[in-house]
């Protein structure tokens, strides 16, 4: 049985982690758990719940800037923003559905932890690039603070950015800072129909890399884009390109786009509605969403690559040759992989992806494939030991989220 | 304390038998680099002392100007096995001090890796040796209509690598963000001499975020030999409006309206009545005199986007009572908006025998309170400061002009500068924004940090750097020992279970 301490500010969380060092007891660092399933699997015995350390502490919406402590629930920091016309620019998806689980869960921590981001990231970025500052509790049992709350900061290591991603396997955290943007007014879809992997990467990467402020890029073939409920009707492959802002501007640019890429595919457009379910399905991959309360080890396996964008089809290519289905965000760079089973194939995976670069994450797998195939991108030997050495740093007990990265991490 | 720099700042105790052993060090070196790459010379190393902050010189061992990836491995692995410090340098145009050399420590230059080794526009990529310019990477690829969009003021001398240590900003850092938001990978050799790569084409690495890590760590973790960078398609059109307000806190307001609006300029910057006028005095655009503060907003993007969200703008500056607005209708009235404020730096040169340019950063709505608190504290000091401000992302450059051959005045100067910085973070801002903390903001550190803090930052050091050689002395006002920051107090077993709820 799994204990859960649930501490109500930071300094039960600096008691709890210091009890932990003592009894050499590692313990599973969590929001409210939601996540669990992403990462390798682990097994502590005692569970360190941070939803009780909750609330937004700052929103100052004219200096772009929030502040909540760690268990805040997103959807209530997501509510307070829309009422300002504001967002999280970097867009960060809801695993919840690929996971068999409700949307709208999660906290900002463990949004952080994640390093979340959307189809904005080649744009706007990830959670770490809008990580102003943190209050967290290290392995050591000591609470600290790093970086502050503007923008433009220089002052010591860049914490709060370094930080994002680490799965909660160097701190807990208590508080974050983060910087936030105004919504934009509206937003349109651009479609072309019918172009393959290859000529949807091209078409792509020319819009992407034109003066039109393309700020999502996504391509779905065919058996996928049938999953999607706002392309219905449209039949066949789909290439959709984003354009948001002020009307005037949108329509300018669809413009210029339609006659930039006129004879490449027949063209469609999606309005405000229709656009906003279609980048939620892609920011939440829900193509390969499972049914609530979904069995993960039956479950087909799905990988999330992050590549160069024109070696997206390549990869896609290769995974298909297996049985895989795929769809691209981020102009060809963000692969979504649904394997045809729950085997994950990773040696091949990995083969694929290596001429391109880039990192393959095993995003959903039943426990036991978790524990034996490494879920994260396996690192050289020189850089496996600076994060041994970094894990040194924040947690020489191996008392945080041990292993959930990295075998010893 | 060593060497001759002027002021109050104490750099580590230089280690004498290092210093004896320099003969044979210089030809350890000469093994690796052949030919002109070791200059030992002292009337050779005499460029090297001192960086953009001036006030400190220092002469170093050696420079040594390496021109491989594998000469650098070889020679931070010689110094790892000799416990010999290194100093790394790009362009030297910081202006913190960060590359001021140490009379123990071997100058590593980087100069000689200036060449751009692969430009990808399918994938929005360049990668670049560190030792190319900021400007020269635009270069590359301004052909094909694109930018790399951080733009510190010195882009034209300062490099890439400089910019990847210094997590460089710019005036355009609000809406395109700072150097860590721009670089996609690096290649970085290790104090041990091991190499390794960080990232590639592909956005987010995985794992641990060792980049954003590396960006900003000011030389301290490793030496960068290769940087991969995301480059823009430079936007369709940019126009600027000029707005002069009669108070700093009405152009301060103008700012915040213009953001609560939804708008986010690609730059805005703030002057104030000192700066205006020595800008005007210098190149002669046309700034109005009658003002005490002077914003320039430019809206770039797509034609039809600008053309509509200048009105927007000019209607708010409006409503706020401004004395004056100007919007740019050719790109010559839009350079001549910019010239004034891009030359404000030499501007006030003109005006004053020296200067020290600070560089904090505030929540914007702080703002007219600090410009009035800035007016007492220059009276205190007896001192003159003017303000250039990137308004957008509260980003404050006092100058604080000074007199370095009227004895004390230096002193007097960065007195002033440090009360200026500590009233930053007193608002709730920062000692830096895109300067770096360096040797100028060190010791300054404990007002933003305690201990603990600091301790987290350090060990971080440690892991990379568990001998302290690269670049001691900078950043962080105390030298500790690897051992005693990575000890532990374990109390084994003897903590009762902690007294919080449980489930």
């Amino acid at each position: 049985m799994t204990d859960r301490l649930c501490p109500r500010d930071e300094a039960d969380v600096v008691e709890a982690v210091r009890w932990a060092v003592s009894e050499s007891r590692p313990l599973e660092v969590a929001g409210t758990g939601t996540r669990r399933a992403l990462g390798r699997a682990t097994q502590e015995a005692v569970t360190l719940e941070l939803a009780g350390l909750s609330g937004v502490t700052l929103y100052e919406p004219a200096e772009l800037v929030l502040s909540a402590r760690a268990g805040t629930p997103l959807a209530e920091i997501e509510a307070m923003l829309g009422e300002a016309r504001q967002m999280m620019a970097f867009e960060p998806m809801d695993h919840g559905p690929l996971l068999g689980q409700k949307a709208g869960q999660g906290t900002l921590g463990g949004l952080m932890a994640l390093n979340l981001a959307g189809p904005r990231r080649p744009s706007a970025g990830a959670a770490r690039d809008h990580a102003l500052g943190l209050r967290a509790v290290s392995g050591r049992g000591e609470a600290f603070k790093a970086g502050g709350r503007v923008v433009k900061n220089v002052t010591g290591y860049d914490l709060p950015r370094g930080l994002a991603g680490s799965y909660g396997t160097l701190v807990a955290y208590t508080e974050l800072t983060i910087k936030v943007l105004p919504r934009p007014e509206t937003v349109e879809t651009l479609l072309i129909r019918g172009l393959d992997d290859p000529a949807a990467a091209r078409a792509m990467s020319e819009a992407v890399g034109s003066y039109y402020d393309v700020s999502g890029a996504a391509h779905v073939p065919a058996e996928v884009a049938a999953r999607i409920p706002a392309l219905a009707g449209l039949g066949g492959p789909v290439t959709a390109l984003r354009l948001e802002g002020v009307r005037p501007s949108i329509r300018h640019r669809r413009e210029k786009l339609e006659m930039m890429l006129a004879g490449r595919g027949a063209l469609a457009t999606l309005e405000e509605a229709g656009s906003l379910a279609f980048w939620t399905a892609v920011r939440d991959a829900l193509p390969f969403a499972l049914e609530e309360g979904a069995r993960l080890d039956a479950a087909k396996a799905l990988w999330k690559v992050s590549t160069a964008p024109m070696h997206g089809p390549v990869l896609g290519a290769a995974a298909r040759g297996l049985g895989a289905s795929v769809f691209y965000d981020w102009a060809g760079g963000l692969v979504w992989i649904e394997m045809p089973g729950p085997d994950p194939q990773a040696a091949a995976i990995r083969a694929a992806l290596a001429p391109g670069g880039g990192h393959a994450t095993l995003l959903r797998a039943g426990t036991t494939t978790r524990a034996t195939v490494e879920v994260f991108q396996p690192l050289d030997p020189v850089t496996g030991q600076l994060v041994r050495r970094m894990k040194d740093s924040f947690d020489p007990g191996r008392i945080l989220n041990p292993g959930r990265l990295y075998a010893g991490v | 304390m060593s060497g001759n720099a002027t002021s109050g700042i104490v750099m580590p105790e230089p280690n004498a038998d290092v210093i004896a052993r320099r003969a044979e060090i210089v030809a350890a070196m000469r093994a690796i680099v052949p030919g002109e790459g070791v200059i030992d010379a002292v009337n050779e190393m005499r460029p090297f002392e001192t960086d953009g902050l001036t006030a400190y010189k220092q002469l170093p061992l050696a420079v040594v100007l390496p021109s491989t990836t594998e000469q650098v491995s070889r020679i931070l692995a010689y110094c790892h096995r000799n416990g010999i410090r290194v100093v790394p340098r790009g362009a030297g145009t910081g202006l913190s001090g960060g590359a001021l050399p140490l009379a123990d420590a071997i100058l590593l230059g980087m100069g000689k890796f200036n060449r751009i080794l692969d430009i990808d526009f399918d994938n929005r990529t360049v990668t670049a040796q560190p030792g190319v310019t900021n400007l020269g990477i635009t270069t590359a690829v301004a052909h094909a209509g694109f930018y790399y969009a951080p733009d510190p003021s010195s882009q034209i001398a300062c490099t890439i690598g400089g910019n990847v240590a210094e997590n460089s900003g710019g005036v355009h850092c609000l809406k395109y963000g700072l150097t860590t938001n721009n670089v996609m990978g690096v290649e970085l050799v290790l104090i041990t001499g091991e190499v390794m790569r960080i990232g590639g084409k592909h956005l987010d690495s995985g794992g641990l975020d060792l980049l954003g890590i590396l960006v900003g760590s000011e030389g301290l973790l490793g030496v960068v030999t290769e940087v991969t960078v995301r480059i823009l398609k430079k936007p369709e059109t940019a126009r600027a409006v000029l707005v002069g307000f009669p108070s700093s806190e009405a152009a301060g307001e103008c700012v915040a309206r213009i953001i609560g609006a939804g708008i986010i300029p690609g730059g805005m910057e703030m002057m104030d009545r000192l700066a205006i006028h020595a800008a005007e005095a210098f190149v002669k655009v046309g700034y109005p005199l009658d003002v005490e503060a002077l914003l320039i907003v430019e809206l770039d993007g797509p034609e039809a986007e600008v053309h509509h969200l200048i009105e927007r703008v000019a209607q708010i500056a409006s409503e706020l009572g401004c004395i004056t607005l100007r919007a740019s209708n050719s790109e010559e009235e839009r350079a001549a908006f910019w010239a004034g404020r891009k030359a404000a730096f030499p501007a006030v040169g003109r005006i004053s025998p020296d200067y020290l340019c600070m560089d904090g950063t505030i929540p914007r709505k702080a703002l007219p309170l600090v410009l009035a608190r800035m007016e007492e504290l220059a009276r205190q000091h007896g001192l003159q400061c003017a303000n250039v401000f990137h308004a957008g992302d509260g980003n404050l450059h006092p100058l604080i002009l000074y007199d370095a051959s009227k004895p004390g005045e230096l002193e007097a100067a960065e007195r002033f500068g440090a009360d200026i910085l500590l009233l930053c973070v007193e608002v709730g801002g920062v000692l830096t924004g895109e300067h770096g903390v360096g040797i100028e903001k060190r010791d300054l550190m404990p007002s933003m940090f305690d201990e603990t803090d600091l301790a987290h930052q350090q060990r971080l050091k440690c892991a990379f750097d568990p001998d302290s050689l690269l670049n001691p002395g900078k950043v962080f006002p105390q030298l500790h020992r690897c051992a005693e920051l990575g000890r532990m107090h374990v109390s084994r077993g003897q903590l009762p279970f902690p007294n919080i709820p449980r489930f």
